[in-house]
């Protein structure tokens, strides 16, 4: 606790385009109420001023992807009670980790001219795989009225309310038409965890599954679907190496479908 | 002080993660180095596979701060490969779509970002509990922006909407309609802000910058036009690579991008203003004029007043098009992959934003080059920092150290951005 008796909150990057701790500052209606009651005492992206930890709330954006990340982890773990992951780099690795697939010298050469002035793991990984996390939210990026939730519930030390169901949950709620069976598209709804109240389907195209596999997902069943419509293995390959491409169920997948 | 150094490790108030060193001995700056240790996380290699059409979601994801930006130039760039133009009303829907994110992201850094270093606080959250009042109007501003991109793109940041071609969904005339009365009070407060800018104190700077934005013959530039400079360049964007290189430095994971002939050179809201001042709505030159800049501005401190000017004219612009919106017919024009170089260029809010793509005749991409803001505002901030500290020595570290980072600050870096960046470290020998 804060001198002022408020929860004390930071915020962490790791590697990351910054959007899920921007998720924090588009809250224009909601910014100033969650500064009455938490103390934001270590957030960079807003503030020059740094209050020393320990931390009530820690929330990880990012990926792990340099060995003085990987160091840095265990500190950010050892000054927070709670460590929240959020969105799609934090708690799957991100599309960086596009290049666990790959050797990641060659990816090196083709963006750098000198190679050795970059230090650099060959895998992006989860912050899970790291430290212990106690709260894992989804999303490329999150949905800031989660990101709303997530707090409020912590400090109220109750359970945070984020369904784990797929998206097609989502679109019968709407009353969205259902473009699988009505039009066949490549959509990962069925196996993509809930949390943008069905976006892509709403605005007439077909979910790309950024926040990730819903709980147990039937991958297999809906990849089968495809295959019998016609669609190459090497499509079925890019559809799942999105932004949680290193996410279990939809790296296992995509493995799967790999020649 | 006369020897010693300014060190930042890490910056705040940007986006991504940067430092900053500069080092004095016998009161000349020896050394600045402006570091970026953002991890890199190599978009460009990635790319390389995946199809056309993926292009637009995977590229937003290099900044949560200006997706849009990436989605635009990407989809020019296309496109082009593609020897297709989007005109009429799509072309409309997508100026529409930047203005909204202009305006967030102008609203963002001139009061969240930039305004405390002026004001001397030490965030927006600070200078709440004193400006309770105009923080409040800036945040509804930085939604008015937000709700923009939210109708066009689907969500502000990482929008979905956008495709190769035009968008997935369109707007009905009634969504676009409640935008409408917002935009009439985000209009009138940005002339509040332009004038609150223009109050604010400058440090007394100023340099011979080459200035480098687009230039279009009837608008003041967002998603086309020529690349123009201040000292003469006039070329259009397939031609940019001729013109441009970028450099690997040790210290950065970014690359530097320099002008082949000239060397360093200046991008974002300075450059487009002053080089396209004419191009401004009445409104908002009249408004630049009574917050006494003119026609031109060679004080990179005073980018907060020109982002403000910006803002303002992208409410108008943002109502102009609204007005005037007839629903296309279709969402999309047809695409027709084919084997071909496509190159685009837009105007990010931090300032131009360089895309090529080699795509085969299936439509993959076989190679990727993407030249952002920050990466070319680099080096110009390095060499602010040796004229801007000498004459500065007088001051405490402190002092010192917080003028630096506000110099910085005035070219909104965007270090996501630029590895695909930065850290503020000022040494001192003590001799």
């Amino acid at each position: 606790m804060a001198k002022s008796g408020k929860p004390k909150l930071a915020v962490w990057k790791f590697s990351s385009c910054d959007g899920c701790q921007l998720s924090l500052l588009d809250c224009e209606d909601e910014l100033l109420a969650v500064a009455e009651k938490v103390d934001i005492a270590n957030f960079p992206e807003a503030s020059r001023a740094v209050v020393k930890g320990p931390y009530d709330v820690s929330l990880v954006e990012g990926s792990i992807t340099t060995p003085h990340d990987a160091e840095r982890i265990h500190r950010v773990r050892r000054s927070s009670k709670l460590l929240i992951t959020i969105g799609a780099c934090a708690t799957a690795g991100g599309i960086q980790a596009l290049r666990n697939f790959k050797n990641v010298n060659e990816f090196i050469s083709i963006v750098y001219a000198n190679p050795q002035y970059i230090e650099t793991l060959n895998k992006s990984t989860a912050i899970a795989d790291h430290v212990h996390v106690d709260f894992e939210l989804r999303g490329c990026p999150i949905n800031k009225y989660q990101l709303v939730e997530v707090i409020s519930a912590l400090l109220n030390g109750r359970k945070p309310n984020i369904p784990p169901y797929s998206v097609c949950v989502e679109c019968k709620r709407r009353g969205t038409v259902c473009g699988l069976v009505s039009h066949g598209s490549y959509c990962l709804g069925p196996v993509t965890q809930a949390g943008c109240n069905a976006l892509c389907p709403t605005y007439h195209r077909a979910c790309f599954g950024c926040y990730g596999p819903k709980e147990t997902p039937n991958t297999a069943s809906l990849s089968a679907l495809w295959e019998a419509s016609g669609v190459p293995q090497e499509d079925l390959v890019r559809l799942y190496r999105g932004f949680n491409a290193y996410a279990d169920a939809f790296r296992k997948e995509s493995e799967a479908h790999e020649q | 002080m006369k020897n010693g150094s300014i060190k930042v490790d890490y910056l705040a108030r940007v986006e991504g993660e940067g430092a900053l060193l500069v080092k004095v001995k016998n009161k000349v700056v020896t050394d600045v180095k402006f570091r970026i240790f953002e991890p890199p996380r190599f978009f460009e290699a990635f790319l390389r596979g995946r199809s056309y059409n993926e292009v637009p979601d995977i590229v937003a994801r290099i900044c949560g701060i200006c997706p849009v930006a990436y989605q635009m130039s990407s989809v020019h760039a296309i496109e082009n490969a593609f020897g297709i133009q989007v005109t009429g009303p799509l072309r409309e829907l997508r100026r529409l779509l930047y203005c909204g994110e202009w305006i967030e992201s102008h609203a963002l850094h001139v009061f969240m970002l930039h305004a405390p270093d002026f004001l001397g606080y030490q965030d927006v959250l600070q200078m709440a509990k004193d400006h309770g009042d105009l923080v409040k109007q800036a945040l509804e501003l930085k939604k008015v922006g937000n709700d923009i991109v939210n109708l066009i793109g689907g969500r502000e940041i990482h929008p979905i909407n956008v495709r190769v071609g035009g968008f997935y969904r369109l707007p009905t005339k009634q969504e676009l309609a409640t935008l409408a009365e917002r935009l009439k009070w985000a209009m009138e407060f940005s002339v509040k802000m332009v004038k609150f800018t223009g109050t604010l104190t400058f440090p007394d700077f100023e340099r011979d910058y080459e200035y480098v934005a687009l230039r279009h013959q009837d608008e003041y530039p967002f998603n086309e036009g020529r690349l123009v400079s201040s000292k003469g360049l006039d070329i259009s964007v397939p031609e940019y690579e001729a013109h441009f290189a970028e450099e690997h430095v040790e210290h950065s994971n970014a690359l530097q991008s320099i002008c082949k002939d000239s060397g360093a050179y200046f991008v974002g809201p300075l450059a487009r203003y002053n080089l396209n001042f004419d191009k401004l709505t009445k409104t908002a030159q009249e408004s630049a004029r009574s917050a006494k800049l003119g026609k031109t501005c060679n004080n990179p401190f005073k980018s907060i007043i020109v982002r403000s000017v910006e803002t303002l004219h992208a409410c108008e612009e943002a109502l102009r098009i609204i007005a005037q919106y007839q629903g296309p017919e279709t969402p999309a024009v047809t695409i027709k992959p084919r084997a071909g170089t496509g190159y685009g260029c837009t105007e990010a809010p931090r300032g131009i934003l360089y895309h090529r793509y080699r795509i085969d005749d299936k439509g993959k991409i076989l190679d990727a080059k993407i030249v952002p803001p920050t990466s070319q505002n680099q080096k110009t901030i390095e060499q602010d920092l040796r004229e801007f500290v000498p004459p500065r020595l007088k001051l405490t570290q402190e002092q010192l150290t917080w003028q630096c980072e506000q110099a910085i600050r005035n070219y909104d870096p965007c270090i996501s951005c630029a590895t695909h960046f930065l850290r503020l470290d000022i040494q001192t020998d003590e001799t």
